[in-house]
């Protein structure tokens, strides 16, 4: 993985840089010692590292405005971080970059039951903004599987989705507004608590930005009465093909599950050795949950379950109470920690029309049997989000970049069936340099254009999203 | 000028000596008046695929958006934020196209809770004023991959990219549909009846309110969850005026139609706008307002009638959230800007973006100024 090289003479200032972070912050809100920067050095994608020169940690977005204006005038790199839980390097640092942490900043600033927002400081996490508006009734709606620790800042870079947005959309159909440092210090507000854009759509190109356009602080977010209640079901099948057609007929039928989750047979051994939830033994699996009163879902169970028997499943199992329910869930929520257990891996995310399911989880198969490596799939299958877990040894020399291959296989085809290479965890660095194979230079050059405008020095999250030889001329310019 | 395929169009913008006046069915004649050569881009029509058990159809921007909903409709399904005609509102003749509707950001009631317009583009395809060929998002249902110009280029009226194809996410249709209808009087208490429905876990899909004709809730579904959830929100809303829910498919499929197509300010005379704000505010701003007005969208959106050449920004002064002057003479609209003016940092990244897209300011110029 290439990283661009950092600034020799930045990396060399560093004292004078810290001493003016400093002055400006306070003593406790700068870390330089490089022991204490090792906590920054990678987010969740741990296979890459790098310590920034310094981490600042504001407590307000005077002072996220402060840093960024000397960071412009001494033209050192900035990289945003929400809770370092990007699983594609979206967080990872370059030496000569000062990394800018939102901890601190994690305030609930209104909340409106009556016009159904909340505005919170942008590094409160994702489940503490449910907790914040449940007490009325309400939640909000984007629930990526990190949602206890990640950020909403790092949810707007990388217009993050998770297990129930097809239904109820990813951050971009949650997020109203935001204010906004950009690069130069100039505090913006963008949207609002209203349903539209005033002039040009900007927030719609800020979320999933990956932090390149400016340093989000607080967001204004739609929140949702909660449904009455909602009840999962499991169905085992004994190939993926029909688990796969029988998603297409669910959505066929008008149902609208609020999640359907679909595993295989490597994923379900290993959730069922590490969490025992007695699933079946069976090929793929689907979680389909619905939601309303309890004679709504009785009524939809109904239907999905006439459905699942033309498809003759091995096993149809509905849950009567919270804990069967739970117990249902347990394995799928436990499948990233069951494959922790077993062994190193990479997590894809590819989506793909779910039209062509059952012919790319073939293919997956074929390639895992062609590198030699496991692969275990795991995903949301209503909306074709794939999460391919490639399973290798860290220890074992050669094999990393085995996985790499392997993963940058699945996403092609995934490309290729007309999908793309990812669903809802970003480009960062991880994916960057397979952005060709989705987009020709013009359609990267378009983007680029954008960031031109927000951040015209390209010194905002270096490295990610564009390759380095796609963006060369844009961060020469 | 007229063009039938996405090349012709990077060819004719390239070689364009002027400004261009992009239109698809012309239904939508909003914003400053452009001055500039004819490009007719409805004959960029046609399906490129339609996938059901996807939920997912990409067509192209010329398609007449009564086409595609026929389609879409022959499959039992539809666009989920309710495409909305303003042929009757702006008295505009012609055929109102997919790429005209995603230009212009146009979700009818239903967006309080299925989402805008731009919430259901899964991609498109543009050329920018450059004559450069531009693909954004693609056709699944989740894409986070690069930036999202697919939302920027909605709503932006053509000024940053002449939109060419746009993959949508449908949704099902639903068995049936229910209209509560409640008697208040006031913007004050339509507001908190319709605050209350919205608050309610009856996943309600319209909150509109028509002075005279009282307050109108919406639910959708299967039938006998619609008769459930209407037999609750009845029971919610008794306390806030009589209530009645009409459940004739025809009535109540007439009652939004009405709604979306702002038919009871259409035959006002005057001027009319369109102001998005929070909506607890809606009672104070329609009464700074003091014109005919109708509210959608729980309050959040308020259309309200002006007499020509008044500007409402003036009357409404400071507010949570910005207007639209939709309706009006182009001596108006060439007076009055009709799109809410920016602060100035907002302002100059919007200059900047246009200048990147389309930098001999050829694209529709002016039009959102």
């Amino acid at each position: 993985m290439q990283i661009p090289e950092p600034n020799p003479e930045i990396v060399r200032r560093k004292a004078e840089i810290v001493a003016q972070l400093r002055a400006s912050l306070g003593p406790d809100s700068v870390i330089e010692d490089p022991v204490e920067l090792r906590a920054y050095e990678c987010d969740a994608l741990t296979a890459y590292r790098c310590p920034p020169l310094a981490v600042v940690l504001p407590r307000s977005t005077r002072e996220v405005s402060e840093v960024l204006r000397l960071c412009h005038r001494m033209k050192v790199p900035v990289v945003p971080r929400g809770a370092g839980t990007s699983l594609a390097g979206g967080a990872m640092p370059t030496e000569d970059s000062v990394v800018i942490g939102l901890s601190r900043m994690n305030r609930v600033l209104e909340f409106s039951p009556a016009d159904r927002f909340i505005r919170v400081e942008a590094g409160r996490t994702n489940l503490s903004v449910t907790s914040a508006v449940e007490g009325e009734g309400f939640f909000y709606a984007p629930d990526p599987s990190s949602q206890l620790a990640c950020s909403i800042a790092g949810n707007i870079a990388m217009n993050s989705g998770g297990a129930h947005c097809l239904k109820y959309g990813v951050t971009t159909n949650n997020l109203l507004g935001v204010r906004m440092v950009l690069m130069d210090g100039t505090v913006v507000d963008i949207g609002g608590p209203w349903m539209d854009a005033g002039g040009l759509d900007l927030l719609g190109v800020i979320c999933g930005s990956e932090g390149q356009l400016g340093i989000v602080t607080e967001a204004t977010l739609r929140v949702l009465p909660k449904p009455e209640g909602a009840r999962p079901v499991l169905i085992a099948f004994d190939s993926n093909e029909v688990a796969g057609a029988c998603v297409a007929d669910i959505i066929r039928a008008g149902v609208l599950p609020v999640a359907i989750e679909f595993m295989d047979r490597p994923c379900i051994r290993a959730c069922e050795a590490f969490a025992h939830a007695g699933y079946p033994d069976c090929e793929a699996l689907l979680i389909v949950e619905v939601e309303g009163s309890d004679a709504e879902i009785d009524e939809q169970l109904g239907l999905i379950r006439q459905i699942a028997t033309r498809h003759d499943p091995v096993e149809f199992r509905e849950s009567h109470d919270e804990a069967e329910a739970a117990r249902i869930w347990l394995g799928r929520k436990s499948a990233f920690g069951a494959m922790g257990q077993i062994s190193d891996y990479m997590c894809l995310d590819g989506t793909i029309p779910v039209s062509s399911l059952s012919r790319v989880l073939g293919r997956i198969g074929a390639l895992s049997r062609q590198f030699g490596l496991d692969v275990a799939n795991v995903f949301h299958a209503g909306d074709g989000n794939l999460h391919p877990l490639i399973l290798y040894d860290a220890n074992k020399p050669g094999d990393l970049e085995k996985c790499e291959a392997l993963g940058a296989e699945i996403l092609k085809l995934c490309v290729e069936v007309g999908g793309c290479l990812t669903g809802e965890h970003g480009v960062g660095i991880e994916k960057r340099d397979l952005m060709p194979v989705q987009y020709s230079p013009a359609d990267m050059e378009a983007q680029m254009r954008v960031k031109d405008v927000f951040d015209p020095d390209w010194l905002l999250n270096p490295g990610k999203v564009f390759p380095l030889t796609v963006s060369a001329r844009h961060r020469a310019a | 000028m007229r063009v039938t395929s996405e090349n012709e169009l990077a060819e004719a913008i390239r070689d364009a000596r002027g400004p261009l006046r992009i239109r698809g069915g012309g239904t939508r004649p909003v914003g400053r008046p452009v001055a500039g050569e004819l490009l007719d881009v409805s004959g960029l029509d046609g399906v490129v695929m339609y996938e059901p058990e996807a939920l997912t159809i990409v067509v192209r921007a010329g398609l007449a958006l009564s086409a595609l909903e026929g389609m879409l409709a022959a499959e039992n399904q539809r666009l989920a934020f309710e495409p909305a005609d303003w042929r009757l509102l702006m008295d505009s003749q012609g055929e109102p196209t997919v790429g005209g509707m995603v230009a212009a950001n146009v979700s009818g009631p239903r967006r309080v809770q299925a989402g805008a317009c731009r919430d259901a583009i899964l991609g498109v395809r543009f050329v920018d004023g450059t004559g450069q060929i531009v693909k954004n998002g693609g056709r699944v249902m989740k894409n986070v991959t690069g930036y999202d110009l697919a939302r920027l280029v909605a709503g932006s009226w053509g000024t940053l990219g002449v939109i060419t194809e746009i993959a949508f996410k449908t949704l099902p249709a639903p068995d049936l549909a229910a209209t509560i209808i409640v008697d208040v009087h006031g913007a004050t208490a339509a507001v908190a009846a319709m605050s209350a429905a919205l608050s309610s876990p009856y996943d309600v899909t319209g909150a509109a309110y028509v002075p005279g004709e009282g307050v109108m809730i919406r639910v959708e579904g299967f039938e006998k969850s619609v008769a459930y959830r209407a037999g609750r929100l009845e029971a919610l809303l008794g306390r806030h005026g009589e209530v009645r829910t009409e459940i004739d498919p025809v009535e109540v499929a007439g009652l939004w139609d009405r709604v979306a197509r702002v038919a009871p300010l259409a035959d006002l005379g005057g001027e009319i706008w369109r102001i998005s704000t929070r909506p607890s505010a809606a009672p104070d701003l329609v009464a700074r307002l003091a014109g005919d007005y109708m509210l959608d969208w729980g309050g959040g959106l308020i259309w309200a009638v002006l007499p020509e050449g008044e500007d409402a920004r003036e009357r409404l002064g400071r507010f949570d959230g910005h207007a639209t002057l939709i309706r009006a003479s182009e001596q108006t609209r060439s007076r009055i800007p009709p799109f809410q003016p920016q602060p100035e940092p907002i302002a100059r990244i919007e200059r900047a973006l246009r200048a990147k897209f389309d930098p001999r300011g050829i694209l529709n110029p002016g039009v959102m100024d």
